[in-house]
């Protein structure tokens, strides 16, 4: 066994997990309203779309890509969501229809970043476009209001005093950590991050896996959008916007590398709740969301600093 | 101090990375005006040694001394101003620029601030070049240079730095043997200045060639020092190895079987009709000149290139190869030369890498099987004695012999029996060859069969039951283990007649 190289994932992920308790302590010093269960419960729940993005992301990011679209995606699939629950489609019905949308905007990216070659970064930010556009259309630019009461509970209803969405992103993150840790998938994401032409000569279906693993991001980003729309009780073709920022930050503010093959989809759950409990702190304390963004924009660069100190120790 | 002060001191040098002593009181004297070969098997610690002198790592403990000086390498900008220059095995130009601006790159004379002084730059370019004993175009750009100017290029650009230590690792790994001469005219010219040359190099030919002075490490401590001239092969090597490497290529006994592969008219890239046969229990060695097409059927065959024409025959069925996952499927193991780039992981751990080739097999309904896939790593790591601290550690931390016993783990574990090796021992030292090539010689005696690639002809006839020469492109000869001597094999690689 080797104590040192095992634990030196779980002891950056306890680093990014201390920081998170540190920011509580430091917001529950500063304001009597940041811990109360209500509030905890608030945050869970905001937390939770994010999260969900977030999770689609690290698959991406640990295999060495990127995924500008995810925010398009949540908005189009969550317009055809919308679209089908007014036609009087059965919600369960609707559902699949939204994650299907997702899943195949996903498999599309990984098509043209595989048999296209195209640079993620490129094929990813004409599908944020595409996907804009496409939803801005379906919709007519206007946003799709007012479901029944049966699927707003996948957004209001609460099971242990729970709300839905921290379940719902609970259960995504269970299935992700195992898929992650312990599946063909999961060890193929990886060894693509981490050395894409020795994956490829040792027999791994390389793009097959990355085909999927777009797939995934797309799939993800339409559970956030069931979330988002349940939650709004409307469907926007302009939700989603800067979603794929969010999703980024956490992803690397959870100690993902930029670079593939490295990181965790606990750290992503971590980064999610950092960027969470800041933006409710900070809207707490009453500052203005001008300044949060400066806020936030100033936590992601430090702890990716942080982060890269940490691993120059390692040299 | 007096006269005999040497140039370089480095004394108690210790480095400590997780988990591992790299360097443990380590020590090396460099005099001015000499070759010092720097010895030992890979993991020794020399290029952690020669890190801390280019100021790239810095020490845990121990001093340095310029002149009898003590000084602080902090960085490597503080080491070059120190007159220390470090040529690596992957060289360090910008392709884009001219021969010229990369000499002096960051240190470009100028006329006024800001512009620069072509006339001045190209004439001092050619100047440090001729000084050298070449003759290169500074305007030439550095990426349509062949790589033994581009290490001409460096040489040039340490002189320009005005280096009094120039550190060489492997310079000669890919460089043929007229090459290799000038490359040694020139360090000869640069000697005759006073400069020091510390010399890192496997092959013991060339230190007893080029080297005045050799310092042996061993597990990161200083074993010896000494004269080459008082030294043999032999003694060096148990130096490094502290033990006898008593039969440089390990006989076995040769029981030819059954047909394994048929390649007939293979056509790939610049490969013309090649056809040969591999049998169960033979080594094939594969010799020729570098650009002789040897890669490339590695490539086509492993599933790596594309396969234009002809066929291919495994265990007496024609297999259609289109990718390295097909390959796979035919228990076709290939064993890049680049180990660190197309073979291995580095970021992932021993256990993830050996799994890497057969996650299918691992894995029911794609959920990995763990626990025999840590078995599988453990039992490879007693088996090969791959040196690690266990299946979790990442590879990027094991030597070069240790890295290839991985690569190799990986293919056993997916019972592949065709193993193509290309140059299975480059940058591998030679007491870790010899464990190398008691593995070959373990698999074709239990029935697999070896196509090796090898650049090193001592390697290639000692080590194989037949040798296939190739020559741009093509099956020059074969030749069977009688046959075949260095003056056959190399008079078919030249492409003259015998």
């Amino acid at each position: 066994m080797t104590p040192r190289l095992l634990h030196v994932q779980s002891r950056r992920q306890l680093g990014t997990f201390a920081g998170l308790i540190a920011l509580c302590l430091i917001l529950w010093a500063a304001t009597p309203h940041f811990l109360t269960v209500s509030n905890l419960l608030n945050v869970l729940e905001q937390t939770a779309i994010n999260a969900v993005v977030a999770v689609g992301m690290t698959f991406v990011i640990i295999s060495g890509g990127i995924d500008l679209s995810v925010g398009s995606i949540l908005a189009l699939s969550g317009i055809a969501l919308g679209s089908a629950l007014q036609a009087g489609v059965p919600v369960p019905v609707a559902i699949a229809l939204a994650l299907a949308v997702g899943l195949a905007c996903g498999l599309v990216n990984g098509v043209l970043v595989t048999f296209g070659r195209l640079p993620p970064f490129i094929a990813t930010l004409g599908m944020m476009s595409v996907a804009r556009g496409a939803a801005l259309m379906l919709a007519e630019g206007r946003p799709i209001s007012g479901f029944d009461d049966g699927f707003r509970m996948l957004a209001t209803g609460r099971v242990l005093m729970l709300p839905a969405p921290a379940i719902t992103a609970g259960l995504i993150y269970a299935v992700a950590h195992f898929v992650l840790g312990h599946t063909v998938f999961g060890r193929a994401a990886y060894a693509i991050g981490g050395n894409e032409e020795a994956a490829r000569l040792s027999g791994v279906a390389v793009r097959y896996h990355k085909t999927a693993i777009y797939g995934v991001a797309g799939l993800m980003s339409a559970a956030a959008a069931v979330i988002l729309t349940a939650r709004l009780n409307s469907a926007q073709p302009t939700a989603g916007t800067m979603y794929e920022l969010d999703a980024i930050a956490a992803t690397v503010i959870g100690g993902t590398s930029l670079l593939g093959g490295e990181g965790t989809i606990m750290g992503a759950l971590i980064g999610a709740l950092i960027m969470g409990v800041l933006r409710n702190g900070l809207n707490l304390l009453d500052v203005s969301s001008f300044f949060q963004q400066v806020v936030i924009g100033v936590v992601i660069i430090g702890a990716v600093l942080v982060d890269m100190s940490l691993k120059r120790h390692r040299r | 101090m007096n006269d005999t002060t040497p140039l370089l001191q480095m004394r108690g040098i210790c480095k400590q990375y997780p988990g591992i002593q790299a360097l443990n009181e380590a020590a090396l004297e460099v005099r001015a005006g000499e070759v010092h070969a720097l010895l030992g098997e890979n993991g020794a610690g020399k290029s952690t040694l020669m890190k801390i002198l280019s100021g790239a790592v810095r020490r845990d403990a121990g001093d340095v001394f310029l002149n009898g000086e003590p000084v602080d390498l902090g960085d490597p900008n503080r080491a070059r101003q120190l007159g220390i220059s470090t040529i690596y095995q992957e060289l360090s130009l910008v392709p884009h620029l001219t021969v010229a601006e990369n000499i002096f790159l960051g240190k470009a004379p100028t006329r006024w601030p800001g512009v620069l002084d072509w006339p001045r730059m190209r004439r001092e370019a050619t100047r440090i070049l001729s000084g050298l004993g070449v003759s290169l175009d500074p305007d030439a750009r550095v990426r349509s240079l062949r790589l033994a100017q581009q290490q001409m290029v460096e040489v040039a650009r340490a002189l320009a730095d005005e280096a009094r230590i120039l550190v060489m690792d492997e310079p000669t790994s890919s460089l043929s043997e007229r090459e290799i001469a000038q490359l040694f005219g020139a360090i000869r010219r640069l000697t005759a200045r006073g400069v020091a040359v510390v010399y890192i190099s496997h092959r013991m030919e060339e230190v007893f060639r080029i080297g005045q002075r050799v310092t042996v490490l061993r597990d990161g401590r200083h074993v010896a020092t000494g004269d080459i001239a008082d030294v043999s092969v032999p003694q060096l090597v148990r130096l490094m190895a502290n033990r006898d490497v008593s039969e440089h290529y390990p006989r076995r006994s040769h029981a030819r079987g059954e047909e394994l592969l048929r390649v007939e008219g293979l056509g790939s890239g610049s490969l013309r009709d090649v056809s040969f046969v591999l049998r169960r229990g033979e080594i094939l060695g594969i010799a020729g000149l570098v650009g002789a097409g040897r890669t490339r059927l590695a490539r086509a065959i492993a599933g790596a290139d594309r396969i234009d024409r002809g066929r291919i025959v495994i265990r007496g069925k024609t297999i259609r190869i289109g990718s390295p996952a097909d390959a796979a499927r035919a228990r076709i193991a290939f064993l890049p030369e680049d180990r660190k780039q197309q073979g291995l992981v580095l970021g992932l751990a021993v256990e993830r890498n050996v799994a890497l080739s057969h996650l299918r097999a691992l894995s029911r309904f794609g959920v990995m099987d763990r626990r025999t896939e840590r078995r599988e790593a453990q039992q490879a790591i007693v088996d090969l004695r791959i040196r690690t601290q266990g299946p979790e550690q990442t590879v990027v931390h094991l030597s070069g012999a240790n890295q290839q016993k991985v690569v190799l783990a990986k293919w056993l574990a997916a019972r592949a029996d065709i193993f193509i090796f290309d140059e299975p021992t480059r940058g591998i030292d030679v007491a870790a060859r010899h464990d190398i090539y008691l593995l070959m010689n373990r698999l074709v005696e239990q029935g697999a069969g070896i196509m090796m690639i090898s650049s090193d002809l001592p390697e290639v006839l000692g080590m194989s039951d037949r040798v296939l020469v190739m020559r741009a492109g093509a099956v020059q000869a074969e030749l069977s283990a009688a046959e075949a001597t260095e003056a056959a094999v190399l008079q078919a690689a030249l492409g003259l007649a015998s």
